[in-house]
């Protein structure tokens, strides 16, 4: 389990290797720092300005190798940016100037008020629903269920928010419509509309899926043992054929788990929620390069570790599964 | 026949229904089973044989089974009536199963202690000392060192130990009637005469009833009293085993006896059953 987890670690390495030239090529060869400078700086800033934004963020060098005479030939933009990635010393935002670890920090706690409940809430409704529709299949309770669950996934997420924020918020006053506030019964009060519309917005699909894996498991054979031995249909259902299926599961939604840090992008830039999501879409709409390579980075980070915890899940949920 | 039938099976029918086509599994069979009397039931893949087993205790998935017509009168009571609460009353309790595919009727994700133990708390809710009678049983079994055994999942069995685990289960809630469904059909020659002589001897132990479900004629001499020969949904030949074996009336049972390879026996090809004639015949 030790030796397989290094393993996991060492092949990470490449993979974050990757990660870092994409968005090394997206943010500092598709658009070179001097055009970035010059678009922060405005049309009218005098050269000098613009060589002093450039050295002030360190984004003076050659692109690659410094090849310039006296100095180290690695002192290039390159090079530079893999260490400040790698050491997480993300430096300052482009565009404010303040450090990226605050804005990051700072986005975590707002961000996982919005992502945690839902997923956990989420997680356990869809389950729950899906294991209720396999339980009545092919009833016609189940069919419509089938039918709601479609509904709810054609509807586009953005119609949710607007009419969750139109109707719900502005027009019922049910709940503030924008904003966010940490302090205790504050947050929930903030955070309520949003975390029930995210939760909408994937149940349908979320049980439509659910109940494919839970219809492939009950035509198992153990399933038609734990009937002959007078299990109830009920605990077969939510003792054999869950814990069977979570194993598929386990695949769809462990990977997701270190990515909720991340936040959501629409439903908080929505709701004004100050979080990670909030953070990137701001970052990509000021052409905040730094903020935004930062972010993708971290998004990279947490994805692999979402599967590197899938993989261990795998081995706790599955007996024949041993990790070697 | 000293004990009076505690089983019988009148003119069942079993239908099974789908969008596209219905197909009649079982037309009407009658059978009667005495407590401690070993009845086997042979016959072909689809000859309804299995799906009457499961018929039982109301087994099959419905839909797109369907119980046409006939009853399952267990001790006087229609199983086929009965409310679910009352049918898991006799699910491993009066009426236990073994499967033909002990790797995937045993759950994966659950010790084999586990699975034992559900059906013990199931049923015998006075017992107090679950390990011990779970080790007692798969000690009947034949399994050696049942203590070590008890935290194994059912993967790091073999595929005999698998299915000894499957009747250890099934014996663990003392039925009156253990339906063994093709026990043998997926183990290797060596283990499957392992298990048979198991249930041999488990039937000299323990005072149950068997309904050996199996298409091989050549595995129940010794150990059905009875047999019923089923073809195409309905029993052609039903009698004493020596006696259909010693002189088979019906054609399908005579190609069926001569199926069995003989040791000593020089041929070239094994004999098969040539459907055509058969159906004209019958």
């Amino acid at each position: 389990m030790f030796s397989y987890l290094i393993r996991r670690l060492l092949y990470a390495i490449p993979i974050l290797f990757g990660v870092m030239l994409i968005t090394f090529l997206l943010f500092f060869v598709v658009q070179p720092p001097y055009a970035r400078a010059r678009a922060i700086l405005g049309e009218k800033a005098r050269p000098a300005q613009v060589q002093q934004w450039l050295h002030d963020h360190g984004y003076d060098k050659p692109t690659y190798l410094n090849t310039k005479p006296g100095q180290h030939l690695f002192d290039s933009l390159f090079v530079n940016q893999m260490k400040r990635l790698i050491t997480f010393d993300f430096g300052v935002s482009d565009k404010t100037s303040l450090p990226i670890a605050k804005t990051f920090t700072d986005g975590v706690i707002p961000s996982l008020c919005l992502t945690l409940p839902a997923f956990v809430i989420g997680f356990i409704m869809a389950v729950t629903l899906s294991l209720y529709q396999v339980f009545i299949r092919y009833s016609a309770l189940d069919r419509f269920g089938v039918f709601l669950c479609v509904a709810l996934m054609s509807i586009p997420p953005m119609i949710y928010m607007f009419v969750g924020q139109r109707v719900l918020a502005m027009q019922l006053n049910y709940f503030p419509a924008y904003g966010f506030d940490l302090r205790g019964w504050q947050t929930a009060k903030f955070v309520l509309l949003p975390v029930t519309l995210m939760i909408v917005m994937y149940l349908g699909n979320d049980v439509r899926l659910y109940r494919t894996i839970f219809l492939e498991e009950i035509t198992q054979d153990y399933v038609r043992t734990a009937l002959a031995k007078g299990v109830p249909q009920s605990r077969v259902l939510f003792v054999h054929v869950l814990k069977n299926g979570m194993i598929s599961l386990i695949t769809l939604v462990v990977a997701h788990l270190p990515f909720l840090i991340m936040g959501s992008l629409l439903l908080e830039n929505f709701f004004g929620i100050p979080g990670l999501g909030n953070a990137l879409i701001h970052a990509i709409q000021t052409g905040d390069a730094a903020m935004t390579n930062a972010l993708v980075y971290l998004g990279a980070l947490f994805y692999l570790a979402g599967l590197m915890l899938t993989d261990i899940c795998y081995a706790f949920a599955d007996p024949r599964i041993r990790l070697s | 026949m000293p004990d009076p039938t505690f089983l019988e099976i009148k003119n069942l029918a079993i239908d099974f229904v789908t969008e596209t086509a219905t197909v009649e599994a079982v037309k009407g069979i009658s059978l009667s089973i005495a407590r401690g009397e070993t009845l086997a039931i042979v016959g072909e893949s689809g000859s309804g044989k299995s799906v009457t087993g499961l018929a039982l205790t109301r087994l099959l998935p419905e839909p797109p089974a369907i119980y046409k017509s006939g009853e399952i009168l267990l001790d006087g009571k229609n199983v086929l009536t009965m409310p679910p609460r009352e049918l898991r009353t006799i699910r491993g309790n009066k009426i236990a199963y073994i499967f033909q595919e002990p790797s995937t009727s045993l759950n994966p994700v659950f010790t084999i202690r586990n699975q034992i133990a559900e059906a013990i708390k199931l049923h015998r809710t006075d017992v107090r000392d679950i390990d011990g009678e779970v080790i007692k049983y798969l000690d009947m079994v034949g399994i050696v060192d049942p203590e070590k055994r008890l935290h194994d999942y059912p993967h790091q069995l073999s595929g005999g130990m698998q299915q000894r685990v499957m009747i250890a289960m099934a014996l663990s809630c003392r039925p009156e009637l253990l339906v063994a469904d093709e026990p043998t059909t997926a183990l290797d020659v060596t283990i499957q005469k392992q298990i048979i002589d198991q249930l041999r001897e488990l039937k000299q132990r323990v005072q149950m009833a068997i309904i050996l479900i199996t298409h091989n004629f050549g595995i129940i001499g010794g150990l059905a009293d009875r047999v019923a020969v089923m073809f195409r949904g309905k029993i052609v030949e039903y009698g004493e085993t020596h006696t259909v074996l010693a002189n088979p009336q019906h054609p399908y049972t005579k190609a069926l006896i001569q199926c069995i390879p003989q040791p000593g026996q020089k041929r070239h090809r094994l004999t098969t059953i040539d459907h055509a004639a058969l159906e004209a015949a019958v």
